[in-house]
């Protein structure tokens, strides 16, 4: 890397002489809009990030804005100019997403458990707060003693039996006199002595202040309910620093902290809800490879997913191939419209038209039951539901394959498919032997590209069998389920979302794709290495 | 160089400038504009809802002097939900069903309200019961929904007491279809529970408290593989009433092209069927000849106050005392055709539209649907398992087998 960024280096201290050359103005005014708007970028991200305290991002975005600056302006570091855009690309949406997976998936993150654990704790003491049985109700009015935005609150309330109206802060309730506050018909304060009453415009910017002031009672606290009603109210449960377990204010339950789930667990074993984030090491991928819902019918859908990405892959690689060399021979009439005719399902939208050919295939109601006058249950069939999905695959796939085809075809110089056939080929051989290779060199990587997207076609099936037909027995893995929506049922299925566990998933697939794609790859180098 | 420095200056000029702006929209400590600060009120709905709520949150902004925006959030609106809120850029309420409550209370995304005895009253009760969850109210319901069974009265002038004779009365109409009762390959537990109840099934035990119990699952016992067993005769391989080529797409098209007499559905359903001019009416869903009542479920949209909101003093405010006013319900009501929740809105608008006391009837033995997060793990598991009977599967292994699943995602 450092040679590659020297070399050119010493030979760039040429270009700055060439500055009054016409052209280089509209370039030099194309780099600061530019760069300006990656600066004006990075100022609108810096807000966000300060504001959230995220300092190691902020630290980041400057370092990376100075560097993309530096790189810019000076006439220095060529290559890396080049560079620089692909490479803050990749990190961004490649680097950083597959990262973030693998992070995540050392963790229980998902429904439960998304926050940390003061936030569980907030959340459960919150949860609990009931009103004091036998208390009441009181109109409230937010005053303050000082300036509106700034002094400090006090809750005017009043009670609804004797009309007393009391004002509340954090120390607790004293009596206003009588006269130096006037009622409203609903009961609220209007106005009082030595109190500015707040706006509903004012108290709206103090919204968290209001919501966090609790006047202390014998009973409990008086809350806030909204800006114009008060009540008294109890935490039913309160988190205890001591002994780092949430205690049930009157049951005297307790249940105590349990770092290695990220929950509140009592004796029993039972747990709280509102759990936290924790790291979980490699429990989940250990649950992947020892949860029988996934070993079990693992190989059958492994085998069934190769089967649907070769079929899907290969068939509309044949039928697109043929469709080509037909349309390719000079002797047939009007191709540009054939052509035309057959890319239509390619520029139809894949997923309305999932949805279209999942009504066809309907037993009673579908097109193709009623056009052919059978009765065929496709969906309901491991084979009938797996030839279906196949043929809505083919259908879709086809048009893609036809038009890299027919490029590729025209690559060809036919002269070579006339000296075959002058040394004496038949058309099958010249094909097999001269066209077939060729095409294939410039064809293998989409193949391959092809069967890694198939094999992972999640909408294929998620919009059509959805997975069907099911086991009776096993409601979890289906005749045309894919490994991507079978571990998608599992994983955000029965337990709520689970992105810890759907992340180790995923890195699973990930593995398998990247062998199989490793392994073709290997291959078609040495294809090209024959013919080149 | 000159141009260099030209271009550094300018790229330099650029960012504060830019600087200077988003310092204004960072917060209200710029002070530029001459205008007092107001509160904010941000409220999240789905398209039709939001709409509908665009003219009361101005007027309630404009009462009480603060900003209200309503925005419309069209798909998977509880995940987005509580992911914003999660990470913090969330709305200060949000709208939407009560069975979402146990999830968002398990991520610490909602707050109780505390509704006084006179708001609480003016509740249907069956609506209140459906937003309370572990002895507290979350959030305020304003509409309800239930199955019903909607009939086409030229094909069935008699409402079936029992769905033998529904099944009797489609046979005498000589319909395609028997009954159009949603089932598809996946099943669809939501619109078999009624026939499920009838034949004596349950989901959840009740816990003391009157709420569902999580520990106690009624898929897989006894009850469950009776109930199957009669579902199981109505299915392809019985009498052909329930048939999983009826899906949720085709369902009321089917009805209301006339291929079945008889349509089991919600509110939502009614305007496609006004608008294909079918002569209707409304009943309960029928229940099995000697079994018990046929319960559909009960669901209940609902205003909640979000945790992590900016503004919660403010949400608390709208959600518990404006949510509770007529006007409000009324006119939600008119954006979408569902009982309201609110009793005095409710007698509002009951003598304008006949078909809502019928679904208010048919909801009467209603349960509501279970909110605790365990519910997640039922659907696909029941479904499928109505889908295999509805098709000719043993219902003693299927049903056992559902149960076994679903007992191993809840632990």
């Amino acid at each position: 890397m450092s040679i590659m960024l020297d070399g050119p280096a010493t030979t760039q201290a040429r270009p700055a002489p060439e500055d009054d050359r016409p052209g280089r103005t509209s370039g030099s005014l194309i780099k600061i809009v530019l760069l300006g708007l990656t600066v004006a970028i990075a100022v609108w991200a810096a807000f966000p990030l300060a504001e959230n305290r995220a300092w190691t991002g902020l630290a980041v975005l400057t370092a990376t804005t100075a560097g993309l600056l530096y790189l810019y302006l000076t006439p220095r570091h060529i290559p890396l100019k080049y560079l620089a855009p692909g490479t803050i690309l990749l990190i961004l949406f490649q680097v950083f997403p597959v990262l973030y997976t693998a992070s995540t998936a050392f963790t229980n993150f998902g429904d439960g458990h998304r926050g940390s654990k003061d936030e569980a704790v907030v959340a459960i003491q919150a949860a609990s707060v009931t009103q004091v049985p036998g208390s009441q109700q009181y109109a409230l009015t937010v005053a303050t003693t000082g300036d509106p935005a700034t002094g400090p609150l006090v809750f005017l309330i009043t009670d609804p039996a004797t009309r007393q109206v009391s004002a509340g802060d954090a120390d607790g309730l004293k009596a206003v006199p009588g006269g130096d506050v006037t009622v409203g018909s609903t009961g609220r304060v209007t106005s009082a002595s030595g109190y500015t009453v707040l706006t509903a415009g004012q108290a709206g910017l103090r919204s968290a202040e209001i919501t966090a002031l609790a006047v202390p009672t014998p009973g409990g606290a008086i809350r806030s309910s909204g800006l114009s009603r008060a009540y008294e109210g109890r935490a039913g449960r309160t988190y205890d620093g001591g002994c780092d377990c949430i205690r049930d204010t009157t049951t005297g339950r307790t249940w105590t902290a349990d770092e290695s789930a990220g929950a509140f667990v009592d004796a029993g074993g039972e747990r709280l809800a509102q759990g936290w984030k924790v790291t979980i090491g490699f429990g989940n991928f250990t649950r992947v490879l020892t949860d029988p819902a996934i070993a079990g019918p693992f190989l059958r859908t492994l085998v069934w997913n190769f089967g649907f990405a070769i079929a899907s892959t290969g068939g509309t690689f044949v039928l697109g191939l043929l469709l080509a060399m037909a349309l390719h021979s000079p002797r047939v009439q009007g191709r540009t419209a054939y052509r035309v005719l057959l890319v239509l399902p390619y520029a139809m939208p894949s997923f309305a038209m999932l949805l279209v050919w999942r009504d066809m295939f309907n037993t009673d109601f579908g097109l193709i039951n009623n056009l052919f006058g059978s009765d065929v249950d496709w969906f309901g069939g491991s084979a009938s539901a797996r030839l279906a999905v196949i043929l809505v695959q083919l259908w879709l796939g086809y048009p893609y394959m036809f038009l890299v085809a027919t490029g590729a075809l025209q690559a060809i110089p036919r002269e070579l498919a006339e000296a075959s056939r002058i040394d004496g080929a038949s058309a099958w051989g010249g094909f097999r032997r001269i066209t077939l290779p060729l095409l294939m060199v410039a064809l293998t990587p989409l193949l391959i590209s092809s069967f890694a997207f198939n094999f992972n076609n999640f909408n294929a099936i998620y919009l059509t069998t959805e997975g069907a037909p099911f086991p009776a027995d096993n409601p979890a893995n289906g005749a045309t389920d894919l490994l991507i929506t079978y571990t998608y049922r599992i994983a955000f299925g029965g337990g709520g979302a689970q992105y810890g566990y759907a992340a180790a998933i995923s890195i699973f697939i990930f593995l398998i794709v990247a062998v199989v794609s490793a392994i073709s790859f290997r291959r078609t180098r040495h294809l090209e290495e024959v013919h080149s | 160089m000159r141009i260099r420095a030209a271009g550094a200056a300018a790229a330099l000029t650029c960012a504060l400038a830019l600087t200077g702006c988003g310092g204004g929209d960072a917060g209200p400590t710029t002070g530029a504009s001459a205008e007092t600060p107001k509160g904010e009120l941000l409220i999240w709905a789905d398209d039709k809802r939001a709409a509908a709520l665009q003219p009361f949150a101005e007027k309630f902004g404009a009462e009480n002097g603060v900003t209200v925006k309503v925005q419309a959030i069209s798909k998977d609106q509880q995940t987005t939900f509580v992911t914003a809120s999660q990470q913090g850029s969330g709305p200060d309420v949000t709208v939407g069903a009560h069975d979402w409550i146990g999830n968002l209370v398990q991520n610490g995304a909602i707050d109780p309200v505390q509704l006084s005895a006179d708001q609480a009253a003016g509740l249907n009760p069956n609506a209140l019961k459906a937003v309370t969850f572990n002895g507290q109210t979350y959030g305020v319901p304003y509409a309800m929904e239930n199955l019903a069974l909607i009939r086409n009265t030229d094909l069935a002038p008699k409402a079936p007491a029992t769905i033998e004779e529904l099944v009797a009365e489609a046979r005498k109409a000589k319909t395609p279809e028997k009954l159009c009762l949603q089932v598809g390959q996946k099943g669809d537990a939501y619109h078999l529970y009624p026939l499920y109840s009838s034949a004596g099934g349950y989901l959840f035990g009740t816990s003391a408290d009157g709420g569902y119990d999580p520990k106690d699952l009624g898929v897989g016992k006894p009850e469950s593989v009776k109930a199957f067993q009669k579902i199981a005769t109505l299915g392809e391989k019985g009498e052909g009433a329930l048939k999983r080529s009826i899906t949720g797409e085709n369902s009321i098209a089917t009805f209301t092209s006339k291929k079945c007499a008889f349509l089991v559905s919600g509110p939502w359903a009614i305007a496609d069927v006004k608008k294909a001019g079918i002569k209707y009416d409304i009943s309960p869903v029928p229940g099995f000849q000697g079994g018990q009542p046929a319960r559909p479920f009960l669901g209940v949209q609902t205003f909640y106050v979000a945790t992590k909101g900016k503004n919660k003093a403010l949400a608390q405010e709208f959600v518990t005392n404006y949510v509770t006013t007529p006007d409000l319900a009324v006119a939600l009501y008119a954006a979408e055709p569902r009982p309201p929740a609110l009793t005095a809105a409710f007698d509002q608008v009951k003598g304008k539209d006949a078909d809502l006391e019928k679904f208010v009837t048919a909801g009467k033995d209603g349960l509501p649907l279970p909110a605790v997060p365990e519910m997640a793990a039922i659907w696909d598991p029941f479904g499928k398992a109505e889908a295999a009977v509805v098709g000719g599967a043993d219902p003693t292994s299927t049903i056992t087998a559902a149960g076994k699943a679903i007992s191993a995602a809840i632990k």
